[in-house]
């Protein structure tokens, strides 16, 4: 089993989400979240004061897969994510050493 | 006619020379017409002008100014003017009515008396008087409108201070202000004689005897004396540009001063929490300003119509230019600059709003949209002060430029009404330069009188209960400092 987490562009989460059911790939979890990475900032005004926003809102996804379905995974979310511009995201991908359904106690592959 | 409290004014005491009587032994000399009955269409139109100017304030100041201060103190901008609504409502019916519109005896040209304080002598049958000549409105209905001018007008200031001053002293301030500041300002700009008590003077005046003629000169001088230091002078403002926006924009800039600024201000980020509330506020401000404005006419009338216009006008043409100097100072237009905007050409239009044309109206919006958004970026940026919510830059600055164009934009020539003349019973040859000139003195006077006496009041609030919270508490926020309490519990 291996954790993809990807951070990407907040508008992009339906498309991203829509791809990776077409895989197969049940359930994911995400989380707002702000960062930034080479794309810095912005700039934002109110009335007379400027602020430089470091922190730009994303959404990251994470979800398990088999081991099999990583490169299919991560290549779809590459795929719908991807807009080209500065600032699309990261995908990263661990290893998981455990999983349970806590339902039916279920492990591993079978609980994901 | 019933008797003498009937009037705002004691007018027919000043009728018979003696100014500082109340009516009853007047009536004894001077002919008496059948007293006038209030038009139910007149009395409707003020009682729902009353119930928009509330709607200003309570909800829409108030998410005006909550939606532009940081979550954590979201809840201490709203409690205050909420607070604010309510004490003042309380101090106008025991004395701020009376201190405003009643005739003060020796002071009279700078604060009225307590001849009507706790509302003595008035009943439902009771009438105030409007601007023409034997119209009146029940006097409740006066001043229930005039309550809500009270309360607008000291809940402004509290955006200049937002986000660090201790409820506590808002609570001592306010009364304070409101006592020592807005009831003498409303007395000076507004308080006057009355149209019939000029109008009775004047045809006495005109009929009377050679022999008789120094009498009747006197009476009529007595007459136009028994008014507010502005009125006399001549200063014309017809919903509130020096009372309500001059008044509480200089208030808010010392107390800016005298406050201090925002702990981490101009190094930490204080972006607005929610703009959309923030235009909420200002829709609604703009929606109640009819109240305010074409109320002020105290009468469903034609100069109320035109007050109406002239909200619309100059409010969208005031948006639409600081959205549009805006696009070319900083690249952007944006959404709380044209709410900015809205409430700057309100604040101006103010004082011209039932004196002006449309067009002129149309120029004045353009003229504060511009030159409030120069004060609130550039000019407040150099001089580095923390008016947290621009209290100044839109109230202060609109105010002053709402009634100096008053001056001008009244002007017949100009597309505007001019000012009409009880005495000579028509519209008086407009001399606009005297006219603007008269308009800097009030203007002048309102900001010595208001800008020292909130300087003064300040300083004796922080001696007595302190002005700020601790840093630790200012960064932990007054919501939960102050008040116990969140705005979102999510």
């Amino acid at each position: 089993m291996k954790l993809v987490t990807a951070i990407i562009k907040p508008f992009k989460l339906e498309e991203v989400r829509s791809a990776l059911t077409d895989l197969g790939l049940q359930g994911m979890t995400v989380t707002e979240v702000k960062g930034y990475g080479r794309q810095k900032g912005h700039t934002e005004i109110y009335r007379g004061a400027e602020y430089a926003v470091n922190f730009l809102p994303k959404v990251k996804i994470e979800l398990v897969v088999p081991v099999g379905s990583v490169d299919k995974a991560v290549e779809a979310i590459i795929r719908t994510a991807r807009t080209g511009q500065i600032g699309d995201g990261k995908i990263f991908v661990s290893a998981v050493e455990h999983a349970v359904r806590v339902r039916t106690g279920e492990t591993d592959d079978s609980a994901i | 006619m019933k008797l003498g409290p009937l009037c705002r004014l004691g007018s027919l005491a000043a009728a018979a020379g003696l100014v500082a009587l109340i009516a009853a032994p007047a009536l004894a000399q001077a002919p008496t017409p059948p007293a006038p009955i209030p038009n139910k269409g007149d009395t409707a139109w003020m009682l729902t002008a009353s119930a928009l100017v509330l709607l200003m304030t309570v909800p829409g100041l108030a998410l005006f100014y909550g939606g532009l201060v940081r979550t954590k103190n979201m809840l201490s901008m709203l409690i205050q003017v909420f607070f604010t609504v309510c004490i003042v409502c309380i101090i106008w019916v025991i004395y701020g009515y009376s201190l405003a519109f009643s005739e003060g005896g020796t002071f009279n040209a700078f604060v009225g008396g307590f001849s009507k304080a706790f509302l003595a002598g008035i009943r439902p049958d009771t009438t105030a008087e409007t601007f023409t000549d034997g119209v009146v409105i029940p006097e409740y209905v006066y001043i229930c409108f005039q309550m809500t001018f009270a309360a607008i007008t000291p809940a402004l200031i509290v955006g200049s201070m937002a986000e660090r001053m201790k409820f506590s002293a808002i609570v001592l301030f306010i009364p304070l202000w409101a006592t020592f500041v807005y009831f003498p300002i409303a007395h000076m700009v507004w308080y006057w004689a009355g149209p019939s008590a000029t109008v009775q003077a004047a045809k006495a005046l005109a009929s009377a005897a050679p022999e008789a003629k120094a009498a009747a000169q006197a009476a009529m001088n007595a007459v136009s004396a028994n008014a507010g230091l502005a009125y006399q002078w001549g200063a014309i403002d017809f919903a509130g540009g020096t009372v309500v926006h001059i008044n509480s924009g200089i208030a808010g800039f010392m107390g800016a001063l005298i406050v201090g600024k925002r702990v981490g201000f101009g190094r930490e980020a204080m972006p607005p929490h929610s703009l959309t509330m923030t235009l909420v506020g200002a829709a609604l401000l703009w929606v109640g300003w009819f109240g305010f404005n074409a109320g002020s006419a105290l009468e469903a009338s034609g100069t109320a119509a035109l007050a109406m216009i002239n909200t619309f006008v100059a409010t969208a043409a005031a948006a639409l230019a600081w959205m549009l100097a805006e696009k070319f100072a900083k690249g952007k237009p944006s959404l709380l600059g044209g709410a900015s905007g809205a409430v700057a050409g309100l604040v101006a239009v103010t004082p011209a709003s039932g004196y002006a044309g449309p067009m002129g109206a149309l120029v004045l919006g353009i003229v504060a949209g511009i030159v409030c958004m120069f004060f609130c970026s550039a000019v407040k940026n150099a001089m580095g002060y923390d008016d947290a919510l621009d209290v100044f830059g839109v109230h202060c600055i609109g105010g002053i430029i709402g009634a100096i164009g008053t001056g001008i934009l009244a002007a017949p020539v100009l597309g505007g009404t001019g000012i009409f003349d009880y005495a000579a019973g028509k519209i008086a040859d407009y001399d606009m330069i005297g006219q603007v000139i008269t308009q800097a003195k009030a203007v002048c006077l309102t900001l010595v009188w208001s800008g020292g006496g909130a300087a003064i009041l300040f300083t004796v609030v922080n001696a007595l209960v302190g002005l700020r919270p601790g840093t630790d508490q200012e960064r932990e926020g007054l919501d939960l400092v102050d008040h116990g309490e969140r705005a979102y519990n999510y």
